[in-house]
């Protein structure tokens, strides 16, 4: 199928498909509850497992099942779909989910009577949900309306990762696919050397954001009104009522759920635009991001969970644009499987190379110089893919 | 006073106004902007990219 617009009908004839499917994103974070209620009612422990079976092993199934929808919205039509507030509620709804999971895993975590591999269990499961917390954050967070702004953070919270909020839509959106983003992995970097740079880079880049930022008020970083800051007391308030609630030997479990939370944020961004890098033109600028400069997905059931993150280039090229609305460009790369199938990919790195690699240099048509590649192993790379001139072109 | 309009997200940048929570106090023209200055709503167009509409009806 190459269905790219297909403009025929007029925008009332035009219905979406997968209208009521985008329920299936407040559906999913609720699987942590469904497991701890499965476990405790079967007494089998290994059903506290159930939420990491179903995202690295059952979605990556599913998504090869299901396959692929490349279904645009026509133009004519976008205007209505992103004004229909029922996607709004399907991203609102996700958020009480949300705490749910983490109120009533933290209480079972302390109060449940569980053995220590059930707790761990829970902690990683509650973790997934808190990191899929980061994606509705980040569809939140992209929107003028005060209101979707404000959500965006109260979801950031469990996760720890409030300047997020900071970072990814003025930092990682102005630098993406360049060598300066801390979030835009490099050809022959793995994942573990991604993750140190994307969290310590992401967090001092927020730092610095909002520094120039207030500076520019004439107010000192040190002031209530830098949104860093804003966004870490809303974890501090969540962790010491919960604390409070439930004594300070809650604490190790929040940190370790919102420590497993921010990783798979991390291993998304990872997948989003691996060895992808914007060309610089004759003014020094970088080139425009275009659809060439993220990697996508089209494969439905993922999508689905995910507000169309996937569809990574439209929402690159056009942040502002709500998730039902992205787009399938044909002119952007594809990863071979689903998000939930790559995370598990990208941690282990030599089947992630053996994958990746090859379609990054297909992607240069060959010309491993035109990728983002990971500094400390260049030379390994150019001498492995046949691009030996000893710096030339390079300025 | 004028105005500029974002080409990608149709933002408009009012001199008048100004950009407060930016740090950009009421009256900051647009050409007294920072070089490297980008869209603040979709950080993806950049200051040239700006067009300037034509006198607002008073
Ligand atoms: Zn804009």
């Amino acid at each position: 199928m190459t269905t790219q617009t297909l403009a025929t009908g007029t925008p009332a004839a035009w219905k979406d498909g997968k209208r009521g499917l985008w329920m299936m994103g407040v559906l999913w974070p609720a699987l942590p509850l469904i497991s701890a209620a499965l476990a405790l009612s079967t007494g089998m422990g290994l059903f506290w497992w159930l939420t990491p079976v179903v995202i690295y092993g059952v979605l990556p199934l599913l998504d090869r099942l299901v396959g692929e929808d490349r279904v645009n919205a026509p133009e004519s039509a976008v205007a209505a779909l992103e004004n229909d507030r029922y996607y709004r509620m399907a991203t609102f709804l996700f958020i009480p989910v949300q705490y749910i999971c983490l109120i009533g895993g933290a209480w079972l975590a302390v109060s449940g009577g569980l053995p220590a591999l059930d707790i761990l269990g829970l902690a990683v499961s509650v973790g997934l949900v808190s990191g899929a917390g980061i994606n509705t954050a980040h569809e939140l967070g992209h929107k003028r309306e005060n209101l979707e702004r404000w959500l965006a953070r109260i979801t950031l919270a469990p996760a720890m990762y409030g300047h997020f909020y900071v970072e990814h839509n003025r930092g990682h959106h102005v630098r993406v696919a360049t060598p300066e983003d801390p979030a835009s992995s490099r050809l022959g970097e793995s994942f573990y050397a991604f993750w140190p740079r994307s969290v310590w880079g992401s967090l001092t880049s927020a730092w610095h954001l909002e520094k120039v930022r207030l500076e520019r008020q004439g107010k000192s970083v040190w002031n209530w009104r830098n949104d860093n800051l804003q966004s870490w007391a809303m974890t501090l308030v969540l962790f010491g009522a919960l604390a409070l609630w439930l004594g300070p030997i809650v604490l190790p479990f929040l940190i370790f759920q919102g420590f497993i939370g921010f990783s798979l944020l991390e291993v998304v961004n990872y997948l989003e635009h691996y060895g992808l890098v914007r060309q610089k033109e004759a003014s020094g600028r970088y080139e425009r991001c275009k659809p060439e400069h993220s990697w996508n997905s089209n494969h439905t059931v993922t999508n689905l969970m995910l507000y169309h993150l996937q569809r990574h280039s439209d929402h690159h090229a056009n942040p502002m644009r709500r998730y039902q609305a992205l787009r399938h460009f044909e002119q952007a790369p594809q990863l071979p499987s689903g998000y939930a199938g790559m995370i598990v990919v990208a941690m282990i790195p030599p089947l992630w190379r053996s994958l990746m690699d090859k379609r990054v240099l297909a992607h240069y048509q060959g010309d491993v110089t035109r990728a983002n590649i990971h500094p400390p192993v260049r030379e390994k790379i150019l001498a492995k893919y046949g691009a030996m001139q000893p710096q030339t072109v390079e300025a | 006073m004028d105005r500029y309009e974002c080409n990608g997200c149709s933002y408009v940048y009012d001199e008048s106004k100004g950009d407060i929570h930016n740090g950009y106090p009421a009256g900051t023209r647009f050409s007294a902007l920072p070089a490297d200055w980008c869209c603040p709503d979709c950080a993806v167009r950049e200051k040239p990219d700006f067009l300037k509409l034509a006198e607002a009806a008073a």
